[in-house]
């Protein structure tokens, strides 16, 4: 999922950085108007985890990887805004440290993971959970399938980026099929994954889940 | 369950994640690098400006044991997520609170 530099030329990566560092300012501030003290500490254990799952490739198909995005996992869990910065703070961390993702990149990245895959995924989260119970199930029920959604949604992120800015000549068409066919796969994998996690959290302690209808805290009324 | 327990749980398996379940990641491409070179389009790619710094690629080259180098990066990655992620959420309240105080 990961753009290395080279993908996207200079000005289009320059434009969506400039983007994904707005995004991540005005992310940052939101954040700040509901998130709790004494939720710093998990809003920031999030993104180790997401960090810690990302590193885990599941195999899809034949010769093919996956691993989490983790951005509805996060969205649900603290919230959208707190999951656009937890996805900046692994992209950053694994662009800078572990020379993951193209530093050129980043902007396309962040957009991708925490524009599409959480603040987006989280959307599809809410609208889902209106038809199912409010209840632990629908709750977990309601992150899987958004979060199997969004993947193949922030993958379409990256044919809009190589629509504008590409610097191969591989025709758009075959690019979206074969970028489609292999990220809806993945969307499986990260579905369960962020069922499992949600689920496990939704059970024990609904009200410490920011998408969750018996979350004890406050909201951002910035987004649904 | 309290906040700290719930906190010492998560970072836990957090790190056994990165240090003993990322040991049997899959080494084969993910979705994005596979349609790159399906399509033919992977050469595009340039080498990453850090490529040579020491935890390059999850720490590859570090030492001769592939296992000893994802397990030190694992947890050296997981608890930097962890003090970068704890840092700009302690920031985003205390700017927060400063605002909301200013006359």
């Amino acid at each position: 999922m990961h753009i290395p530099d080279g993908f996207i030329n200079g000005a289009t990566s320059a434009g969506f950085g400039v983007a994904a560092a707005g995004g991540l300012g005005a992310a940052i501030k939101q954040t700040g108007k509901y998130l709790s003290e004494r939720q710093v500490p998990l809003a920031g254990l999030v993104a180790a985890f997401v960090f810690a799952a990302q590193m885990v490739n599941f195999p899809v198909s034949i010769g093919v990887s996956g691993h989490l995005l983790g951005g509805v996992l996060a969205a649900v869990l603290v919230g959208p805004w707190a999951a656009f910065v937890v996805l900046s703070v692994v992209l950053i961390v694994q662009g800078f440290v572990f020379a993951d993702g193209g530093l050129s990149a980043l902007g396309l990245n962040i957009i991708n993971m925490g524009l599409i895959g959480a603040v987006g995924g989280y959307w599809i989260y809410r609208v889902l959970l209106r038809f199912l119970p409010k209840d632990a199930r629908g709750v977990t029920l309601a992150a899987g399938i958004a979060a199997g959604i969004a993947v193949p949604l922030a993958a379409m992120g990256f044919l809009v980026q190589y629509m504008i800015g590409g610097t191969a000549t591989v025709p758009l068409g075959t690019v979206f099929t074969a970028l489609l066919g292999t990220h809806i796969l993945i969307g499986i994998g990260e579905g369960v994954i962020t069922a499992l996690v949600v689920g496990a959290v939704v059970r024990n302690r609904p009200d410490l889940v920011y998408g969750a209808p018996d979350y004890a805290g406050e909201r951002t009324e910035v987004l649904v | 369950m309290k906040d700290k327990r719930i906190f010492l749980i998560g970072l836990l398996v957090s790190i056994v994640v990165a240090v003993v379940v990322a040991q049997f990641a899959s080494p084969n491409p993910d979705g994005l690098e596979f349609v790159a070179e399906e399509q033919g389009f992977a050469e595009t790619a340039t080498d990453h400006r850090l490529a040579d710094s020491p935890l390059a690629d999850y720490g590859e080259n570090l030492t001769d044991n592939a296992w000893l180098n994802t397990a030190v990066a694992g947890f050296i990655g997981t608890l930097a997520t962890l003090a970068v992620g704890y840092g700009l959420f302690w920031l985003a309240r205390r700017s927060n609170r400063t605002a909301s105080q200013a006359p």
